[in-house]
This record gives C-alpha cells, sequence and structure tokens, in this order.
C-alpha cells in the first residue's frame, strides 16, 4: 500500500488544474509530496527539484526570440501578414492551415523542429493569417470562432510537429525507444524505427487536413455570397 | 567552440534587460514582482551552472512564490497604435517578412550546412545544439537587421520583447517547471508503482486487449506526466516488452515507434503539456488556457485509434 503514497503528487496535479490554482504552484506542492512521500528528505527533494530546472533551461532559452518578433510588431508585421493573404485568391483558413501542416510535418522529418514555432511562426505570421483567411470568406467573426481559428492554429503546429519529428532519424524520441529496445537486448537501428513513424504521421495528415477542411464549412457566416 | 552555454549567456542578458526596464516601468503597478521574477530567470541562466542543486532549488521556490502570490503584472511600454501599424505596414510591405525570416532560414540552411558539408568539421559548434545555437545566431542578425533598417527608439526591442513577456507570464517558466516535476517522480519511483497497475490488469491471451492497454496507457500515463518520453520506458517495460514482443511475438520496431506515437496523441489532451498547450494560448492571448487543447483533441483521439489499429494489424 506505501507504493502507491507515491502517486499522491498526481492526485495533487489533477485536483490542482482542475480547480485552476497557479500550476507553477501545483507543480511544486506535487513535487514536494511526492518527494518526501517517496522517503526522500526536504533537503533532498529541493535538490533534485533545483538541478532538474537547471538541467532543463535549454527549453526557456526560445524566448530570446521576443524582442524581434514584438520589434516587428510594432512595424505592422502581423497587419501585413493579414494583407498577403486578402490578396491571394481562394485562400481559405482551411487551406491555409492544411498548407502549413504539411510545411511542419516536412521540415520536422528532415530534423528541423526549431525552424518554426509558437513564438517564431504561430503568433507572427500564422495565427493573423488564418484570422484574416477566414475573415474574407465568413466575415466578421463572433469572439468564439476567432478563439477557435487562433487556437487551431497552434494546435496545428503542434500536430504538424508530434506527427513528424519521429520520421528524422536523429531525434530523441527515435533514440529513446532504440535504448529502451536494447537495455531488453533488442537491437534496432533508428531507420528501422523511424521508418515505422509514416503510417502515424499520413493518418495525422489525413485526419487533422480533414478537420481544417471541414472547420472551413463549419465556420458558415455570409459564405453563401462567396466571391 | 560555442555551447549551450553562451545561448544561456544571450538569454540572461534578455532577461535582464526584461528585469531593469520592468521595475522602472510606473504603468505596471506589481513592477517590482515582475522585475524580481525576470531578474531570478537572468541569474538562473548566467549562474544556475555554478550554483548548488539546493541553491537552484531555493531559486526555483522564490520564483514560484512571486508568481503564486500574485505579484506578476503586465507592463504597458509605450509602443505604436493599430492605426500607425497599418500605416507602417503598408510604408514597408512586404520586405517586414524578411527580418522575421532570417531567424528559420538561419536555423535552416545553418543545421543543412553544419551537418551535409566540410563546414561541419569545423567544430564551430556543440553538435548537440546545432539548431538551438543557430535559432540564437539568427535571432541576433535579424536584430541587427532591424535596428539599422526600421531605426526604432533605443529601447524599442527590449520593450516590446518585455511586452510579449509580460503577456505570457509565469507561463513562460511552466514547461521548465513541469520538465523537473517529471525528474522528482522518476527519483520517487511514480513510474514503477504505473506500471505495476497497468501490467496487473492485463488478461491471458487476448493481443488485442493488450494492445489496447499498452496505447491507452502510452496516452493517460504521458497526459500525466505531460510528455511521452518519461511515459514510455514504463510502458514498455510493464507492457510491451513482456507481452507484446516476448509472449506474442510482435515486432518491436513498430511496437515501439507507433507506441511512442500513442502517447504523443496524449501530449496533446493535457495541461501538463505546457510548452505546446499553455504556453501558445497565453502568446495568443487567448480567454481561455485551453483553448488549444480544445482544437486538438478531435484529432488526438481519432489518431489514437489509428496507433491501436496498426499496431495490431502490422506487428502480428
Amino acid at each position: 500500500m506505501s507504493d502507491y503514497l507515491v502517486l499522491s503528487g498526481i492526485l495533487v496535479v489533477i485536483i490542482g488544474f482542475a480547480l485552476r490554482m497557479n500550476p507553477l504552484l501545483v507543480v511544486t506542492v506535487a513535487a514536494l509530496a511526492t518527494g518526501l512521500l517517496g522517503g526522500l528528505d526536504f533537503v533532498a527533494v529541493i535538490s533534485a527539484f533545483g538541478a532538474a530546472f537547471n538541467d532543463n533551461r535549454y527549453i526557456s532559452v526560445v524566448w530570446i526570440v521576443l524582442p524581434v518578433i514584438g520589434l516587428l510588431e510594432r512595424y505592422g508585421l502581423q497587419q501585413r501578414a493579414r494583407a498577403v493573404i486578402e490578396r491571394i485568391r481562394g485562400a481559405t483558413m482551411g487551406r491555409l492551415l492544411l498548407l502549413y501542416l504539411l510545411f511542419r510535418q516536412v521540415t520536422a522529418a528532415l530534423g528541423l523542429t526549431s525552424v518554426a514555432g509558437h513564438a517564431q511562426t504561430v503568433r507572427p505570421l500564422v495565427a493573423p493569417m488564418a484570422e484574416a483567411a477566414a475573415e474574407k470568406t465568413h466575415g466578421e467573426l463572433a469572439e468564439d470562432k476567432r478563439e477557435q481559428v487562433l487556437g487551431m492554429s497552434a494546435a496545428t503546429d503542434n500536430i504538424g510537429l508530434f506527427f513528424g519529428e519521429d520520421i528524422f532519424v536523429a531525434i530523441a524520441s527515435i533514440l529513446l525507444i532504440q535504448g529502451v529496445f536494447q537495455s531488453y537486448g533488442y537491437e534496432l537501428t533508428p531507420l528501422q524505427l523511424s521508418v515505422w513513424a509514416i503510417p502515424t504521421a499520413i493518418c495525422a495528415f489525413i485526419i487533422h487536413g480533414s478537420r481544417l477542411l471541414w472547420f472551413d464549412k463549419r465556420l458558415g457566416g455570409p459564405g453563401r455570397g462567396r466571391p | 567552440m560555442i555551447t549551450l552555454t553562451w545561448l544561456y549567456v544571450l538569454a540572461g542578458i534578455a532577461f535582464t534587460a526584461f528585469a531593469l526596464l520592468s521595475a522602472l516601468d510606473r504603468t505596471n503597478g506589481k513592477r517590482f514582482g515582475n522585475a524580481a521574477f525576470w531578474g531570478l530567470l537572468a541569474a538562473s541562466f548566467f549562474f544556475g551552472g555554478y550554483l548548488s542543486d539546493f541553491a537552484n532549488g531555493v531559486l526555483v521556490l522564490a520564483l514560484v512564490g512571486i508568481a503564486g502570490l500574485g505579484w506578476l503584472g503586465r507592463g504597458d511600454p509605450p509602443t505604436t497604435s493599430l492605426e500607425e501599424r497599418l500605416g507602417l505596414s503598408k510604408k514597408f510591405g512586404n520586405a517586414l517578412f524578411l527580418p522575421a525570416l532570417i531567424i528559420p532560414i538561419t536555423a535552416f540552411a545553418g543545421t543543412i550546412l553544419y551537418n551535409y558539408t566540410p563546414f561541419g568539421e569545423s567544430g564551430l559548434f556543440e553538435t548537440r545544439w546545432v539548431t538551438l545555437i543557430l535559432l540564437g545566431l539568427g535571432v541576433l542578425l535579424a536584430l541587427i537587421v532591424c535596428v539599422i533598417w526600421l531605426k526604432p527608439p533605443l529601447l524599442a526591442p527590449v520593450d516590446e520583447g518585455r511586452r510579449l513577456m509580460d503577456s505570457i507570464g509565469w507561463a513562460a517558466v511552466l514547461p521548465q517547471m513541469l520538465a523537473a516535476l517529471g525528474a522528482v517522480f522518476a527519483l520517487a519511483g511514480v513510474g514503477d508503482v504505473i506500471g505495476g497497475i497497468a501490467g496487473g490488469v492485463i488478461p491471458d491471451g487476448n493481443v488485442f486487449v493488450a494492445v489496447l492497454i499498452f496505447c491507452i496507457g502510452m496516452a493517460l500515463f504521458t497526459m500525466i506526466m505531460g510528455n511521452a518520453f518519461a511515459a514510455f520506458p514504463v510502458m514498455a517495460a510493464a507492457i510491451g516488452i513482456p507481452f507484446l514482443v516476448i509472449d506474442y511475438g510482435g515486432n518491436p520496431a513498430i511496437i515501439g515507434a507507433i507506441g511512442m506515437l500513442a502517447g504523443f496523441c496524449g501530449t496533446l489532451m493535457t495541461p501538463m503539456a505546457a510548452n505546446f498547450n499553455i504556453v501558445p494560448a497565453a502568446l495568443l492571448e487567448l480567454k481561455s488556457q485551453y483553448g488549444v487543447i480544445r482544437m486538438q483533441v478531435a484529432t488526438a483521439i481519432p489518431l489514437l485509434v489509428c496507433n491501436i489499429l496498426l499496431i495490431y494489424f502490422l506487428a502480428f
């Protein structure tokens, strides 16, 4: 039974997120609870938490792009992105995001996972373009529809990245799979693993791509009098 | 050799600038909270490698304390109005895209050149971090081009960066915190307990049910941990290898590769994967912090079903 005590941290996380408490606080309390109930003393838990935080600093390095993005927005980058889309005939939000999905999957499959992302491409370019395309075909967007269009832009970036990157042989997750199987005596090459990421990548493109095109239809609005 | 540490210094400089201008920003009633938060992050980037683990832990607790007590506000640095931006966008035209594209193109072309030409033998960059280092280089290049071309006020890059940084707020460090939580979970043996539970519910002799539990277990455990990397070794050890590969003779490459992707379906559905799901909601200034997850669920669930069927039909 005492084994199950270490799961209390998971409970803290679920309850904390459900009650919408500050996630940083929730995560810290969960870490302390798990560590203490798992038999570590207070100093050891804080040290483990601090060491892991320090080892993962590379995750937060990406914020250095913000001054460039902010500066370009000051000079009208988002308005420019919208203007370009408004001029392209036949550009709809669904088709635009479908193209971005393909771009993200293909570049990720080539190992280029950091060329795009939420700070680098979604906020300054993809989201305003998708919004402009949606307004072009469907007229002014209600607030909840607008949120959905922006949310879908970020979602498309994630899905393209996740279901493209494993096709690249030298990505961390492929190396992890290889390592785990190796420790049980199964010798697999990265190439052997990465080719089996292709069927799921195709399924992801079909499923999410259809949803994007369908989302165009669902937005409705003055689509009847489409130019 | 240019290493990740150089990039940390660059990030440290950026966060120091955010902290200093935050402290001087009288439009923000909580300006000292912001200054302390970004200042601590700058300290982490500069000195984290030299501090003891415990000192780093105390630094994290201080960050959490500032955020948890609600001491973070939002600065409102001077910027251009929407009308001005429309005018500027006409004035500068499509050339505005070029500086934005410098960053991805530097990362893209640089990585290719470094990996496939003799340039890579120069050993200029730390191999593991080539793309990230090139991203940093791209940021510097783009910044120089912008300053020369657009001639913004001296502090505008910091102020504009700070505006976006404040709109993201504490969510900016959540991904890093969750990675740290994962490490504590691993230390306390959470994975072994979960794996034991999952392994215990497998019925005898039914391949399909075993595949089902393996994939759903991957997705659920990924949702709890926030990333599939933590879930995979546990589920592979509890179900993937003993049941699917050894007992039922499944193909290990297919089970491994697609099992991991079943976990990625879980990543799409959890606030614990903050850098993919919560941070972009803040970055796009959505009303609901779950606005991105909501749009992903209808892709994630059918795709999880696909993964279950793919393993069942391809691996056996």
